[in-house]
């Protein structure tokens, strides 16, 4: 890790807003991103993540509110702010047709920088992403992987400071994708860039991001580092499988003390407990009472950000399951 | 990379070359236009049926028509048939649906977050596509002096047919370019050749002016590729004549300004922050 600044954030909202129509998809979003850190940005689709950081790369003009990035207002001085970030958006956004040496003398000369200058330039991204001989193939004959790396490269060809990935690893097999996780950890800690990452996998934000935002219906409803918010969970998760209608596992133990929360998924039940080891005998012995049930996995974990997730954007969705059970 | 060469590395102030605003443009429009062209050498598909279907329809048209023609008219029909074939070789060619393909893959998003002209993104596109309707026209007088067509204006003459059917073909180019950054649609796009139609048929394609009648003789009065091909047609079998060239001239900047008018206009809409 690289310490983070005490100057001026490199990314300031306040009371960001964006409305289509009648719907606000970004509600009166505040962030402050110190210089440095990795964001991460959680939400599920449509929850205003994409449009959120469409208006902080100046690609969406906002409703009202501000936005400062890198100092600069994004509404009033776009092209300024532009010089400052590195964007890759979803789905690697590239000309299949050209080489990746291409691409990158391309980005370099719409940049304007001097030649010598973006010969060093893309020879270090070269080394940095890693792409070898590929170089001079032409982009469509890149795996999904590569397609992400290179455009990461595009993006850093100006350097910038702040760099904004929206779901830089949505759609990629888990070797690309902790590729991907180790070239943007290399950049925050190598050259100190600031990472604003959109993400709808927990896993992900977990591991790359100094603090998270997670963010539902427009608004963010929690903030702070993955320990942080795994800690508001509560202790505890155990995890249940059961042969048999899991709604009525579900209505037996849901009385049982000391549990906080249930949560179902289609294989699994998730209970929030203060004290995961006392709960489990608790458990199976409520449900070994219970006709037609059979426990056939029971376990202990520690909350990850999927169970905050499920505590403060899936609360809602939660609630009316809970009632419809 | 070592921690000596990532802290030099961020202590460098962005460094960009300073331009003149002119300059600058002119720096944006070459770099556009220069992946223009890579991109076409490298999809010669797109480029092969602007060879073939202009030598295909001279092959037929004097095959089929030109004794008859002769017969009745008295002209060289082989050399009256060479501007159509040419006008079938640069109209509609453009880089429209490279641009489509960008708007769509995001890759136009790219170039936005870039300082480039905005101007230069369809300009540069256009230049490409000037170097190419050139490029085009070559084939076709090689065919024509292969099928013994002389130019009565000579080498200087050729110059011009070929300069005024490559700005015949830049002038069409903004309609498609228009559609392109208009719907961002390949579809809408590759439909656009539909336009090509009324444009080479509802004309003197097949004899002069004086031989139709009717409606098409008002349709072919109106239309501009008609005032075209008499400019091409008098460079090759008339000499130089102001009053064709003229009436070519007028008819190629009308149509550019009109096509190129709702390219730009589309443009701005598609690069205006939403």
């Amino acid at each position: 890790m690289t310490t983070i600044g005490d100057g001026p954030p490199a990314i300031e909202t306040h009371d960001l807003v964006r409305s289509f129509g009648d719907k606000r998809a970004v509600d009166g979003v505040n962030l402050s991103i110190p210089a440095g850190e990795i964001y991460g940005f959680l939400g599920p689709n449509g929850a205003g993540k994409t449009t959120t950081v469409r208006m902080l790369c100046t690609l969406l003009r906002p409703t009202s509110g501000t936005a400062l990035v890198s100092g600069l207002d994004v509404a009033d001085d776009p092209g300024s702010v532009r010089l400052n970030i590195g964007v890759a958006l979803q789905e690697a956004s590239l000309d299949l047709g050209q080489t990746g040496s291409e691409l990158l003398e391309l980005q370099a000369r719409l940049f304007s920088l001097p030649s010598d200058v973006a010969r060093r330039r893309i020879d270090e991204l070269v080394t940095l992403i890693d792409i070898g001989d590929a170089l001079d193939r032409r982009v469509k004959t890149y795996s999904g992987g590569m397609r992400r790396r290179l455009d990461l490269a595009l993006a850093l060809v100006h350097e910038p400071r702040i760099l904004f990935l929206d779901e830089p690893t949505s759609g990629l097999d888990p070797v690309s994708r902790r590729e991907v996780w180790n070239e943007v950890r290399r950049l925050n800690t190598e050259r100190g860039l600031t990472v604003f990452l959109t993400t709808q996998y927990l896993e992900e934000a977990d591991e790359l991001a100094d603090r998270v935002g997670i963010i539902a219906d427009g608004k963010i409803v929690a903030e702070g580092s993955p320990d942080e918010l795994k800690r508001k969970v509560g202790k505890d998760v155990v995890v249940l499988k059961v042969d048999g209608d899991p709604q009525v596992a579900h209505a037996a133990i849901a009385s049982l003390p000391d549990i906080e929360r249930v949560d179902m998924s289609e294989h699994e039940i998730r209970l929030m407990v203060t004290n995961g080891p006392a709960a489990i005998p608790q458990v199976a012995a409520r449900l070994a009472l219970v006709d037609g049930i059979k426990v056939t996995e029971i376990a202990l974990r520690r909350p990850t950000l999927d169970d905050v997730f499920l505590e403060v954007a899936g609360r809602a969705t939660a609630e009316t399951r809970a009632v419809a059970a | 990379m070592t921690a000596e060469m990532s802290v030099a590395v961020q202590s460098a102030a962005p460094v960009r070359v300073s331009r003149s605003p002119l300059m600058g443009f002119i720096h944006d429009l070459l770099t556009v236009a220069r992946r223009a062209l890579r991109g076409a050498r490298r999809e010669p598909a797109a480029v092969i049926p602007s060879l073939i279907i202009p030598i295909f329809f001279f092959a037929v048209n004097v095959g089929s028509l030109g004794g008859v023609a002769s017969a009745i008219t008295g002209l060289d029909y082989t050399a009256f048939q060479l501007p159509v074939a040419v006008i079938f070789a640069v109209t509609g060619v453009s880089r429209a649906n490279a641009l489509v393909t960008d708007i769509s893959s995001g890759y136009f998003e790219r170039l936005l977050l870039t300082p480039i002209s905005r101007l230069a993104l369809l300009i540069g596109m256009m230049a490409a596509d000037f170097v190419l309707v050139i490029l085009l026209c070559l084939p076709v007088l090689v065919m024509g002096m292969l099928v013994g067509v002389t130019f009565a204006t000579g080498i200087l003459g050729m110059l011009a047919f070929v300069l005024l059917s490559a700005f015949w073909g830049l002038a069409f180019t903004g309609f498609p370019y228009a559609i392109a950054l208009r719907t961002g649609n390949p579809g809408a796009v590759a439909a656009s050749f539909i336009l090509f139609f009324p444009f080479a048929f509802l004309t003197t394609a097949y004899v002069p002016r004086e031989a139709l009648s009717g409606w098409l003789a008002t349709v072919a009065a109106l239309n501009p590729v008609t005032y075209v091909l008499e400019a091409l047609r008098s460079l090759v079998m008339t000499g130089w004549s102001l009053g064709p060239l003229l009436g070519g001239a007028i008819a190629t900047t009308l149509v550019g300004a009109i096509s190129i008018g709702l390219a730009l206009t589309a443009l701005r809409r598609r690069v205006r922050i939403p």
